[in-house]
């Protein structure tokens, strides 16, 4: 099946997600969807897979115009999408996740699970896709999950398979076997969108390469011939710089350090496994790994959000294992969480009082009990200046900031005061790159005023380009650990999935 | 590329957009007379003639400000329902939903009915702030336990403090009918009179000694500044406000949001306390089964429609003490029922808490386009 | 060669722990009060008639001699709690508990009837009866919450459906009364979920509301009309349907199939429910709805028509259970007859973990505390009637608080759906 998207055009109020789009995606070939945080790629799939309607534009299959009212309209083409965040009922069992929305049914709307057990383990056979129909999602591990989603999307005959950033929440040794899977539905026919900001994986399996960038297509590439350099420059319009200017760094003494760390998730299970790590003054201490080993829990744990059940940490030879979050705000530790949205800032409170977010109850911000507003004024109008948060008024929503200064007011609040220690979880997460460019050079600021800095992040090129020491988290414990310059890819790639060499 | 440096008086400049404006005034406007208009359709469905109508609503009017003794009389209803709702919307700010109001007045009443017949021999300075003591002590507790309970175990408030509800009624029957609260002599659940020391004092005896407003009016009024203070102007109020609107991130800011439940439902249980301990010490003088008549459940009502402020709280406890007053003029004078009053409250809330529902109905009152979102 | 480890995840069930010991000191306690209580003060025999007239065997009176029963029952209550703290305990706990509740609640018949006599089947009807409203109640929860939309407007839903019931029953007779109820019951369910659907009231609030627009203009009308015009008033009341053969057995035969029509349609709708919910395609995906309703979204499955559905579905149930109030039991409507009725059917739902059949179970348990209540004023118990019908709501609380295991709702349950 042949599908060509013909001049789709996407609004949100103002914004202009998708501009003028022209692809075209073709049976037994991979096209890569390249593009940055908010270029509009997911944007443009949803309109394809019927979740939105395009203000402008057609969708062209086979040479039909064809426009979808709905997500069933596309299944029913043979369309299917595999979002980035699973759409699956995690108290549903493989096959009830599967069927749902096309359930195999009797008499009396009766709805026949065996058929349906059987069905899956068909498609199982067929592609190689090894799963359990009676096991309960929420208890499978996340490469299965994945499995699951593409046999749903297979189970729904579909001929085009559309992939947003499938390898997020893989190891590397996964990815190697998705890829696989991603072959093998090509050479069956099929076509395929692979969705990614990652550079390297979308030279390694595409056939064909489209930047979108701003919401419009920039341009084709084969990557047979094309470089990263390119493709990056592509993704935001300007030669980029893959590594931030610093100085060497000259640490001090030990700040930071944690002694057999242990802590439990939300599911009562070990997700910190014996951490020791150490962070001295004046440096950058990365921590690598994909979603889901144990780093948020980890933070939570060295910020006084989450009571360890094992091992200690302490703060300039201080223990502060049970310390409470406030204490540790006092001692000088600052905490830059990985979801503002939910839990960096408050929305519906204006610039001023999430300044004081985390020091309101102390001097000069209130006296014993009562808030000393004007003092809280002054400090603000002085941060969103010093750290360039663009807003009309101290007194605006932080709502209303775009993503971009909504992190660069956090980032003021927490390093604006005395602080010894940095503690930032994801720091660049979904903003524009003049963002992430102007938090890396305060993160590097901070670290050569003395300040020690602990980055946990998702993203390796960021650990790369900022630490001075990598570490690799794996299943709630240090996989390895590397100074800045000594470690290839390959090597940090290795102990993120767990590997030993 | 750095747009040009932000002025210091820029940024202080107030931003005030035209949808606040329209939340706070607009809509509950809206919504009592569009609540005024369908309660006349209500009548009409029932016989009343128009003429009828006409009288009702005037006699609502007249009972409830039209003269010293109307006023006097919503005052004095008044007085209950607001400082009830000021404690749900202390709630509401804090992301509580304590439906449990009217459980808690009611705990709040037979403990100052308790302290009010029990000690013989107090001055009034004494006794009476003892009284009041009580019942926000017990309304307090009342509150604290669902408050605990979600701070502990994650129990959800809505449906503990229904069931305290359910269990202050029974209490209240059970103490009511025997001693010590009951009335001795008596066989009907009746509590003993409350003593003249600790009674709140009537405001406007000199004037008329018919005249029923009493002093729980001042105390309505001081609780809503304590309460604006409390928000917006102390820590603890800033703590509540982010537990409110983002808990994840009030935790993480180092607010420890279990401490914080338990103070806001504590702090919203004495207030309904107090509100039955005023109807007790001011208005009826003793407790009898249902004496807090429902105002438990209007204070959520008034609650939402001062949109968990403490002014609007007060202004709208004042329109429901005026429906409160004007309706029983209303079915003296024109026959028509009081409960027609309830199902024009009931009416306010959906208004008033259906702001896309009020759009939608009446595009022209708001200033962009009624675009309606949700189901096909 | 690069060696993958494959560590798995360590189990530490600290609540599991921590529940099996809090209901083995339960238990524990229990057997103390027993002795203590039902046990020590325990004179005589206690007699239960069993046989009723129209049995097609007549079975003798259970007789119990009372302190013998309730020492040895407080013995085995003691046995289980002390199980509680070995290992391995932690499979069975809540069973025990369950086992333990229901022997207690014996004792403490024994001992109310010690030296007396009653009527246990009498009891039981009077048991079923009683659990018809809640259960329902239950149901309607149950529906609702399953696709995630929260339906604290139950009582109002009853109220509504009684109200109506009552007065096209004096106009048109029983079964065009039950009729009117039914679809009132799903008026107002279409309203909630026009209110929290399509206006995004949140969902408490629009409950609330409903609650006191059906009292108000229920109240109103009574007052206003029926106080004058009797005759809307006057319902007829549907009697019990004798089921041949069935209703001669002992016990069972009046208790079951001795009932009128809404003892009968409850069983069935609630046999019903349980299908649609757990055995159709339409209850997987409105299950799906509840639990991720994004999911639901992205398979093509309108989750504001399933919600809608559901909703409207669970409103006329609440018809159908408004109506036993006036057309199943006194033919007359009263103010605020449900008197809490609904949210006793929003602990039972509770109870019953979101499962129509398990809001049946908790109902029964309900209906039976609701019964004794009327049978203790019978007796004379030194006990204050008010304490047992405090009983069930004090153990809502202690279920919701996941004292005694963990109530888990719907995943999506009280949010609303936006979509972009």
């Amino acid at each position: 099946m042949d599908i060509e998207l013909r001049g789709i055009t996407k609004r949100f109020g103002s914004l202009v997600a998708n501009d003028a789009i022209n692809l075209k995606i073709r049976a037994g070939e991979v096209l890569g969807l390249l593009g940055e945080n908010g270029a509009g790629k997911t944007t443009l799939m949803n309109t394809l897979s019927g979740l939105y309607r395009p203000d402008e534009g057609t969708i062209v299959i086979d040479g039909k115009e064809t426009r979808f009212e709905g997500a069933g309209d596309a299944i029913r083409a043979g369309i299917g999408m595999v979002h980035q965040q699973f759409m699956l009922v995690p108290v549903f069992t493989v096959a009830e996740n599967v069927v749902l929305g096309v359930e195999p049914t009797g008499r009396f709307d009766h709805l026949d699970l065996a058929k349906a057990r059987q069905q899956v383990k068909a498609i199982s056979a067929e592609h190689g896709l090894d799963v359990d129909p009676d096991a309960v999602i929420e208890e499978v591990p996340v490469g299965i999950q994945q499995r699951v989603e593409i046999i749903k999307v297979l189970f729904r005959s579909a001929d085009v398979l559309i992939f947003d950033e499938p390898t997020s929440v893989l190891a590397p040794q996964e990815v190697t076997e998705f890829f696989g899977i991603v072959r093998s539905l090509r050479d069956a026919g099929k076509a395929l969108v692979f969705i990614t900001h990652k550079l390297h994986e979308v030279l390694e399996v595409a056939d064909r390469i489209n930047v979108l960038r701003a919401g419009k297509v920039v341009g084709e590439r084969d990557p047979k011939s094309a470089t990263e350099a390119e493709l990056a420059e592509m993704m935001v319009g300007r030669a980029v710089r893959f590594q931030v200017e610093k100085v060497p760094a000259h640490p001090g003494r030990p700040l930071l350090e944690t002694s057999n760390l242990a802590a439990l998730d939300e599911r009562e299970e070990i997700a910190v496994d014996g951490v020791d790590l150490a962070v001295r003054e004046g440096e950058v201490v990365g921590v690598a790994g994909v979603q889901g080993n144990g780093q948020t829990e980890l933070v939570e744990a060295l910020t006084g959000l989450r009571p360890p059940v094992r091992g200690t940490v302490s703060l300039l030879g201080q223990d502060i294992t049970r310390a409470s979050a406030r204490e540790r705000h006092r001692l000088g530790i600052a905490h830059i969480p990985e979801d503002r949205q939910r839990a960096g800032m408050i929305g519906e409170f204006d610039i001023a009082e999430n300044m004081v977010l985390d020091s309101y109850y102390d001097e000069p911000y209130s006296h014993g009990m009562i808030m000393d507003w004007a003092a809280v004024h002054n400090v603000c109008v002085k941060n969103v200046i010093d750290f360039d948060v663009r807003t009309p008024s101290i007194y605006s929503l932080a709502d209303h900031l775009s993503g971009g200064n909504q992190q660069k007011l956090i980032v003021a609040r927490e390093l604006s005061r005395d602080v010894k220690l940095v503690i930032a979880a994801q720091p660049t997460r979904g903003l524009d790159v003049g963002s992430i460019e102007y938090i890396h050079k305060r993160i590097i600021a901070a670290r050569d005023a003395g300040v020690g800095v602990l980055i946990v992040s998702t993203e390796l090129d960021e650990i790369l380009a900022l630490s001075d020491r990598i570490l690799v988290m794996f299943r709630g414990r240090i996989a390895g650990a590397f100074a800045a310059g000594e470690a290839s890819l390959s090597e940090i790639g290795l102990a993120m999935a767990g590997a030993t060499a | 590329m750095r747009q040009e440096t932000l002025s210091e008086e820029a940024l202080t400049r107030a931003a005030v957009s035209r949808f606040d404006f329209e939340q706070l005034a607009i809509v509950p406007v809206l919504a009592v007379v569009v609540a005024m208009i369908l309660g006349g359709g209500v009548m009409l469905a029932t016989g009343v003639t128009v003429p009828m109508i006409g009288q009702a609503y005037l006699a609502l009017f007249d009972g409830s400000f039209g003269s010293l003794a109307a006023v006097s009389e919503t005052l004095t209803a008044a007085a209950p329902v607001t400082l009830a709702a000021l404690g749900i919307a202390l709630g509401f700010r804090a992301g509580l939903f304590n439906i449990g109001a009217e459980g808690q007045m009611i705990v709040g009443g037979l403990a100052a009915v308790t302290a009010g017949f029990s000690f013989h021999g107090l001055p009034l300075v004494v006794h009476l702030p003892l009284a009041l003591l009580a019942g926000m002590l017990a309304g307090a507790i009342w509150a604290a336990v669902p408050g605990w309970l979600k701070a502990a175990t994650g129990a959800h408030e809505v449906i503990t403090t229904i069931m305290l509800n359910l269990i202050a009624v029974q209490l209240t029957s059970f103490l009511l009918r025997n001693p010590p609260l009951q009335k001795p002599g008596r066989h009907d659940p009746i509590s003993a009179s409350v003593l003249p020391s600790a009674q709140l004092p009537k405001l406007l005896t000199w004037i008329d000694p018919g005249l029923r407003l009493n002093a729980g009016i001042i105390i309505t009024v001081l609780m809503v500044i304590l309460v604006y203070w409390l928000l917006f102007r102390t820590t603890l109020g800033f703590e509540f406000r982010a537990s409110g609107l983002n808990p994840p991130a009030a935790r993480y800011a180092g607010m420890r949001s279990g401490l914080i439940i338990v103070v806001v439902m504590a702090i919203a249980g004495a207030l309904a306390g107090l509100a039955g301990a005023n109807q007790v010490l001011g208005v009826l003088g003793r407790a009898s089964p249902g004496f807090t008549g429902g105002a438990g459940f209007n204070a959520i009502a008034v609650a939402l429609l001062g949109r968990s402020h403490p002014v609007g709280v007060l202004l709208a406890g004042i329109l429901f003490g005026a429906l409160d007053a004007g309706g029983r003029q209303m079915q003296v004078m024109a026959g028509v029922r009081i409960d027609l009053i309830a199902i024009i409250q009931s009416l306010i809330i959906v208004f008033v808490a259906a702001p896309l529902l009020m759009r939608a109905a009446f595009p022209w009152a708001f200033g962009f386009n009624a675009r309606r979102q949700g189901g096909r | 060669m690069a060696v993958i480890e494959t560590a798995g995840p360590v189990h530490i069930d600290q609540a599991r722990r921590r529940q099996t010991l809090v209901i083995g000191w339960l238990l524990i306690a229990l057997a103390v009060f027993v002795a203590v209580v039902f046990g020590a003060e325990a004179y005589g025999d206690a007699t239960f008639r069993l046989a009723l007239p129209g049995d097609m065997i007549a079975l003798p009176n259970l007789v119990v001699p009372a302190a013998p029963y309730n020492y040895v029952v407080a013995a085995l209550l003691a046995f289980f709690g002390a199980r509680q703290f070995m290992r391995g305990a932690a499979r069975r706990a809540s069973l025990f508990l369950g086992i333990g509740l229901f022997l207690a609640v014996t004792t403490f018949l024994v001992w109310a009837t010690a030296g007396k006599e009653f009527s246990l089947t009498g009891m039981l009807e009077a048991t079923v009866v009683r659990a018809v409203p809640i259960a329902l109640g239950g149901l309607v929860g149950t529906l609702s919450e399953r696709v995630a939309v929260v339906n604290i407007g139950i009582e109002g839903m009853l109220l509504s459906g009684a109200f109506t019931g009552a007065i096209v029953g004096s106009l048109a007779g029983g079964w065009i009364g039950l009729v009117a109820a039914i679809i009132v019951g799903g008026l107002m369910g279409l309203a909630l979920g026009a209110l929290v659907i399509t206006y995004r009231v949140d969902q408490i609030i629009a409950g609330v509301a409903i609650n006191l627009f059906a009292l108000g203009l229920t109240s109103y009308v009574t007052s206003q009309v029926l106080t004058v015009h009797h005759q809307l008033n006057n319902a007829p009341i549907f009697g019990a349907v004798d089921i041949p053969l069935l209703s001669r057995l002992p016990i069972v035969g009046r208790v079951l199939f001795q009932q009128n029509i809404f003892v009968y349609g409850a069983a069935i709708i609630i046999a019903a429910a349980t299908y649609y919910l757990f055995h159709t395609r339409s209850g997987l995906r409105a299950r799906a709805v509840g639990e991720h309703p994004e999911a639901a979204d992205t398979l093509g499955i309108n989750v504001y028509r399933v919600r809608y559905i559901n909703v409207t579905v669970g409103g006329m149930v609440a018809g159908f259970a408004g109506a036993w109030f006036t057309l199943g039991s006194v033919g007359r409507f009263d103010i605020n007859m449900t008197n809490g009725r609904g949210f006793i059917g929003l602990a039972a739902m509770i109870f019953g973990r979101w499962h129509p059949v398990g809001a049946l179970m908790a109902a029964l348990v309900f209906g039976f505390a609701d019964s004794l209540q009327q049978k203790l004023a019978i007796l004379q118990t030194p006990i204050p009637s008010e304490f047992l019908a405090m009983a069930p709501y004090i153990a809502t609380i202690v279920l919701v608080a996941g004292l005694i295991g963990r109530a888990r709702p719907p995943a999506a349950d009280g949010k609303p759906y936006i979509k972009d």
